[in-house]
């Protein structure tokens, strides 16, 4: 590609045509601030806070999205550009429900970081705003309109990345709203609670659905039996609402922390998903050998779920009928765990730690009572419980690591990797692979179903059989998966699919930020704990091979069938209220 | 064709119908079958004839004779006087002072000063007739660049003849041409912007209403001289009648092979199609428009990339105004030397001009490039009514600047307009008389911004409702020393910051107000007083009686 | 939200104009012109179709019926009057039609007369300057207006 000089701050820069000018910027070591901005999938240009000067040019340019000339002169500190800057954000200021201290983005919020870096101390143009009510309609996604920016970073990853489309931009001008069609509720659209919008607000006009305090309630109530399971991406995220750097390995701390705020018991979701993969792995091998819908698609991912609900309701069958990790431990704690410790399961409060605001919906669905109970009686993000531990005066730094509790503590290296795009897949076919061919794998490792790539293929062969497999990561990822489903085209045979971007690691209900480059780092961390792990495959798990002998009796036996697997609702993706009320 | 002894032209345009063309017409139909001259004399509609102000206007050839403020009860009167005994009818004719009566249209000073060029057939021809409009030389120009000349010698004939867009921005035409001619793609589009908008400005309604014919050709010109096979006119929802008598010219240009497949047996084919707005001043920005007729909000987009490089649907388009392609088929017949025998060197060709407000001769008016502010107020536009003094006058529309009484004298084109902090935008001339308050006018303007951002870059949308807070402030005693200096701001970084042109022009109006009249604005803000008595939450002047039409 | 029309909508109505703009490029804006023109304004159910028609997102359509001046999505009295308040208006004593107009029909800007007869709008210019203070009723411009002719325009409607 060809390369284009240019002076930025009167230093010279050769970078590549089409490079935009904040890219040529960083390459110097010269930040420019953003805010509407997001690499790749926001590319916008309406906050105007990056603006700079370019010499030639009647007026200040984006410097998000002005591609760099040849000989381009480029200043991004003069007075004109410092000074519209400043008005620009103050006047955002002047239509924001600024309230910082009880905000739940108080001291992570890029409007804040950026009042902040400008030195603005007043707001000279303070007058009515624009007010609309809050919207806590959804179980898992509060959205405020009044604190929102109206930057639409949130519509396009609904849009682009999902391709959800639940929110747009309403109206026009100064009373533009960013919300669903027809002033419509969160909770009664397609939405499907995957939080990425929340991922991606620079302020807090979107964020979860707060269960602290029911978990407070239940924690302080002595007749309570508490309960916690804490998923795969949890234990690579949590650090990061204390400063440590993404991608860091917190688990024994994360146990011991939450064992000090007066949990009960702390189990690992790893369990449940090498519980998971016991039943959907013999699943998939039913499908391959006595008939079955194919491909079949995994259904641990709550957001997919509600997307395949809403979107492709005609391939429902596709659908593995086993329930989530979260959902599975669930049944099983309810269950299995209270008579093996003989405890009334009506006085267990369970709770599950989740990187994900869409189990905070899927705990309530009406399916999820096989235990007779509400199986899970509350999910807390990653960023809840964060902000739980500080509440409770916990130094994180300073704690013990310490292991999880028994039974249901033990897990393996398959299951980890859950929190992980492709993990689903790699884990269960380690598992398919020694029970249909009865032989050891010779590497565990399946490389072709990990990394960022938005869809996966691979070709398996178990013992004579080719197993072709795909991933998809990213609900938009998985439209174009499933449309070739739709046409007969892709000749697959099993497919995973999680709506996040990265997987469970950058669910909705991770620390903020989460970007490409912390997606990253939590992914290495996640195969880090695979690697440390001595048991790596999940059918070698004791805990697990004790409660199919204890207990569940086989894999898709009849006590599975009660208990972990499930069915699905198809919701149509125009009407969904109305199909609602018709309910 | 039929041979009649005179021809009654009666103008239909928007401004003389609602004042009751229509019944004028019917009147004349019966009057004349009644005295047995239907078949002798001819009625024909036509388009505006720019006379708004006096309208309905009636005009009798072959002599010419202007008459205005024609009533149904008139008619009787005019057809037994003029067309059966040869004789005017002294009491309906132009008058431009009292005492000065006879007036035929060439004697009249409002068409006088007048080089009508994009408005040749308005007004002449009936605007329904492609037959009328082949009589006056129509599509000669679109046959002469099919046979004779190549699509590289149309956009140097263009770039030659120096033609600037007549929608606001000046760019040039023939450069915008030849950009699209050179882009890479196989389909490209023309589009013409007909979403006219901009407050005072309703040139781009009566040349389409006049002279649909002439946009037309303009467009299927563009279209050889880039290699575009499709064009669009996008136009705004209240323009009904513009859009009916495109929509029936369109057909009758298909019908005789002047638009479709193989026009003037050349291998040339284009074809247009008439989209129609809703409601949204913003897109009558370039890109807004295209993301409007691509089916999305009308919010601008970025530039680069430029329509020429990706315009609508993403292939290279070219996009001009109205008045810009009814300026191409003379350009080509006449020659780009022709063309810049009129108007100023930067600046050739003529102008369109809307005159509203306190000023005799409301109405529409073309005019050389570079006439004075003064010579159109006073010359063509026949002074301020009522013996009143100018006060100022805002050119461009809304969101071009406001001139006072010292710049009369200013040259009406691109650049003279642009040193003076205005613009000469869209054509709009908006007049204002001594009685109104400056003030006043300036929260009209603050208003109409902030109820037509599109609400896409933050510098506008949060910025056009600061100014309008602020201008409130001003107009009802509310307003503090420091609400100047935060409107300077304001503007500032509006004028520096805004991601399209609306938000960028937004505060010139208001500051070229504060500029020209701070003394009034000190009046609001220090003595809590209005000079002109118009805004009502302040006192009126102390000594003199309350004047203006706003109290 | 309450759905004053219900089942009223005519939505064979609106298919069938669904229809006949499928495939056409930027069909959304003329489709929802007709369907207004159609039904009266753009109510959810007709939107609704109009969507799954053309295969757009609510949140799309939507986002365009709320953004142009000239689409309703909430129904309107028989006739609206819209005012113009821009600078010629303005400037030719359009405030005292304006508030004639208030005072005459008892509402405010936005607002629909409790007979249903008249709702009361303001826009940002109708493009006929010439004949400044101007309103257009439904789809008629009356210009030149004063408080006494506009009361006029008005009985016309009643």
């Amino acid at each position: 590609m060809a390369l284009v000089k240019l002076t930025i701050d009167g230093l010279p820069v050769e970078v590549e045509a089409g490079t935009t000018i904040l890219r040529a910027a960083e390459k110097l070591g010269i930040h420019i601030p953003t805010l509407c901005y997001l690499e790749d999938i926001h590319e916008f240009g309406a906050c105007r806070v990056c603006v700079v000067e370019v010499e030639g040019a009647r007026t200040l340019q984006a410097a998000c999205v002005t591609p760099v000339r040849e000989g381009m002169v480029v200043r991004t500190n003069t007075p004109a550009v410092r000074r519209a800057r400043m008005t620009t954000v103050e006047l955002i200021l002047s239509d924001h429900h600024t309230e910082c201290p009880t905000c739940v983005r108080n001291l992570n919020c890029e409007l804040q970081s950026l009042a902040e870096s400008m030195g603005i101390r007043e707001n000279r143009f303070a007058g009515a705003r624009t007010v609309n009510p809050v919207d806590s309609s959804s179980a898992a996604i509060v959205r405020d309109p009044n604190k929102c920016i109206l930057c639409r970073r949130c519509v396009s990853i609904c849009e682009k990345v999902q391709g959800v489309k639940a929110i747009g931009p309403v109206g026009r001008g100064f009373e533009t709203v960013i919300g669903p069609a027809f002033g419509d509720q969160l909770g009664d659209t397609v939405c499907v609670n995957c939080g990425q919008c929340i991922l991606v607000c620079p302020t807090g006009a979107l964020y979860e659905r707060d269960s602290t305090e029911e978990v407070w309630a239940a924690l302080a109530d002595p007749d309570r039996h508490v309960v916690f399971q804490t998923a795969p991406a949890t234990r690579v995220a949590l650090g990061e609402t204390y400063g440590l750097p993404p991608g860091s390995i917190v688990t024994g701390k994360m146990v011991a922390a939450i064992r000090r705020l007066g949990a009960d018991t702390v189990f690992d979701t790893d369990f449940a998903a090498d519980l998971t993969i016991m039943e959907e792995g013999h699943e998939l091998i039913q499908r391959l050998t006595k008939g079955g819908t194919l491909p079949m698609i995994t259904s641990c991912s709550p957001g997919w779920i509600k997307f395949i609900e809403h979107f492709y309701p005609d391939l429902l069958p596709n659908l593995s009928t086993c329930k989530s990790p979260q959902q599975m431990f669930g049944a099983v704690i309810k269950t299995y765990y209270a008579e093996k410790v003989g405890l009334d399961p009506a006085k267990i409060y369970h709770v599950s730690v989740m990187p994900c605001t869409a189990k905070k919906f899927e705990c309530k669905r009406p399916e999820m009572r096989d235990s007779g109970l509400v199986d899970v009686d509350a999910a807390l993000t990653t960023r809840e419980l964060g902000r739980m531990l500080k509440e409770a005066g916990i130094v994180f730094d300073e704690l013990p690591e310490e292991p999880y509790d028994d039974p249901l503590g033990e897990s393996t290296g398959a299951a980890v990797i859950f929190g992980a795009t492709g993990g689903v897949m790699e884990a269960a076919l380690r598992t398919a692979y020694e029970v249909v061919t009865k032989k050891t794998l010779p590497r565990v490792e399946f490389e072709a179903v990990r990394g960022l790539e938005g869809v996966k293929e691979a070709s398996v062969d178990l013992d004579g059989t080719e197993v072709r497999v795909a991933v998809a990561h990213g609900l938009a990822n998985a439209k174009k998966v499933l449309d070739k489903v739709r046409a007969g085209e892709g000749d697959w045979h099993f497919i995973e699919i999680m709506a996040c971007p990265g997987g469970c690691i950058g669910g909705g209900g991770q620390p903020i930020p989460t970007n490409l480059e912390v997606r990253q780092k939590r992914i290495e961390g996640i195969y880090t704990a695979d690697e440390r792990m001595t048991i790596r495959k999940s059918h070698e798990n004791p805990s697990i091979i004790a409660l199919y002998k204890e207990f569940l009796g086989e894999p898709l036996g009849h006590k599975s069938h009660e208990l972990l697997h499930t069915t699905y609702t198809p919701r149509g993706s125009y009407l969904p209220r109305r199909e609602k009320a018709a309910d | 064709m039929r041979f009649y002894r005179a021809h009654v032209l009666v103008c239909a345009g928007t401004n003389c119908s609602l004042k009751g063309s229509q019944a004028v017409r019917q009147r004349l139909l019966n009057e004349l079958e009644e005295v047995g001259l239907a078949d002798e004399v001819k009625v024909v509609e036509t388009g505006c004839f720019g006379l708004c102000e006096q309208g309905p206007t009636v005009v009798v050839y072959p002599e010419g004779v202007l008459y205005c403020r024609v009533t149904p009860d008139d008619v009787p009167e005019l057809v037994r006087e003029h067309l059966l005994k040869g004789r005017r009818l002294e009491r309906l004719l132009y008058r431009e002072e009292a005492e000065k009566a006879v007036q035929t249209v060439p004697q009249v000073d409002f068409f006088r000063g007048q080089q009508r060029i994009v408005l040749r057939n308005c007004g002449v021809i009936d605007p329904e007739s492609i037959e009328e409009y082949i009589a006056h030389g129509g599509y000669e120009a679109l046959g002469k660049a099919l046979t004779e000349m190549k699509p590289a010698e149309v956009v140097a004939e263009l770039k030659a003849s120096g033609l600037r867009g007549r929608g606001g921005a000046g760019f040039p035409t023939g450069l915008k041409w030849e950009f699209a001619a050179k882009a890479q793609g196989d389909v490209k589009y023309i589009v013409c912007n007909a979403d006219e908008g901009e407050p005072g400005t309703f040139k781009d309604r009566l040349i389409l209403e006049g002279d649909p014919h002439a946009v037309l050709e303009g467009m299927a010109i563009a279209g050889y001289a880039v290699g575009a096979r499709k064009g669009y006119i996008y136009i705004r929802g209240e323009y009904a009648l513009s859009i009916e008598r495109l929509e029936e010219a369109i057909k009758q240009a298909r019908k005789m092979n002047f638009l479709g497949d193989g026009v003037f047996g050349t291998e040339f084919a284009f074809d247009v199609e008439v989209r129609v707005g809703a409601g949204a001043y913003v897109c009558g920005e370039e890109t807004a428009l295209f993301e409007s007729l691509e089916g999305r909000r009308g919010e601008p987009r970025l530039k680069p990339p430029y329509p020429t490089e990706r315009g609508l649907f993403g292939k290279p388009t070219v996009i001009n105004n109205v008045e810009t392609l009814a300026n191409v088929a003379p350009i080509i017949l006449n020659g780009a030397e022709w063309y810049r025998g009129f108007g100023t060197e930067g600046s050739p060709g003529t102008k369109v001009f809307t005159l509203t407000g306190d000023i005799v001769s409301e109405g529409l008016i073309e005019v050389p490039m570079g006439i004075t502010l003064r010579e159109i107020v006073f010359g063509i536009g026949g002074g301020i009514p009522g013996g009143r003094a100018f006060k100022m006058a805002q050119t461009g529309g809304t969101s071009g600047g406001c001139l006072p009484a010292e710049l009369l004298d200013v040259p009406m084109d691109y650049d003279e307009l642009a040193k003076a902090g205005s613009a000469l935008g869209s054509g709009a001339l908006l007049i204002m008389d001594d009685t109104h308050c400056i003030v006043d006018i300036a929260r009209v303007f603050a208003r109409f911004f902030e109820h037509e951002s599109c609400g896409k870059c933050v510098p506008c949308r949060e910025g056009t409702m600061r100014i309008h807070d602020i201008m409130t402030r001003i107009a009802t005693g509310r307003a503090g020393e420091k609400d100047l200096d935060n409107l300077e701001a304001l503007a500032r970084t509006m004028t520096m910051a805004c991601l399209c042109p609306l938000g960028q022009a937004a505060p010139v109006p208001i500051m070229t107000t504060l500029k020209y009249f701070r003394e009034e604005y000190d009046a609001h803000i220090k003595e809590k007083r209005c000079p002109t008595g118009t805004c009502r939450d302040l006192a009126a002047p102390a000594a003199t009686p309350a004047a203006g039409k706003g109290v | 939200m309450a759905r004053e029309h219900e089942g009223a909508v005519d939505l064979g109505r609106v298919d069938e104009i669904v229809a006949r703009h499928k495939g056409r490029e930027g069909a959304l804006l003329p489709v929802l012109r007709e369907v207004q023109d159609a039904v009266g304004y753009l109510p959810q159910e007709a939107l609704e179709r109009v969507a799954l028609g053309l295969g757009l997102s609510l949140s799309q359509v939507y986002g365009v019926a709320t953004f142009y001046s000239l689409l309703y999505t909430k129904p309107k009295g028989k006739y609206t009057v819209r005012v113009c308040e821009s600078a010629p208006c303005h400037v030719q004593g359009a405030q005292e039609v304006i508030d004639t107009l208030v005072r005459e029909l008892g509402i405010s800007f936005g607002e629909t007369t409790p007979d249903g007869l008249f709702t009361l709008e303001k826009v940002s210019c109708l493009g006929v300057c010439g004949v400044a203070p101007a309103v257009m009723i439904g789809d008629r411009v009356y210009g030149n207006l004063t408080p006494e002719t506009v009361v006029a325009v008005l009985q016309e409607y009643r």
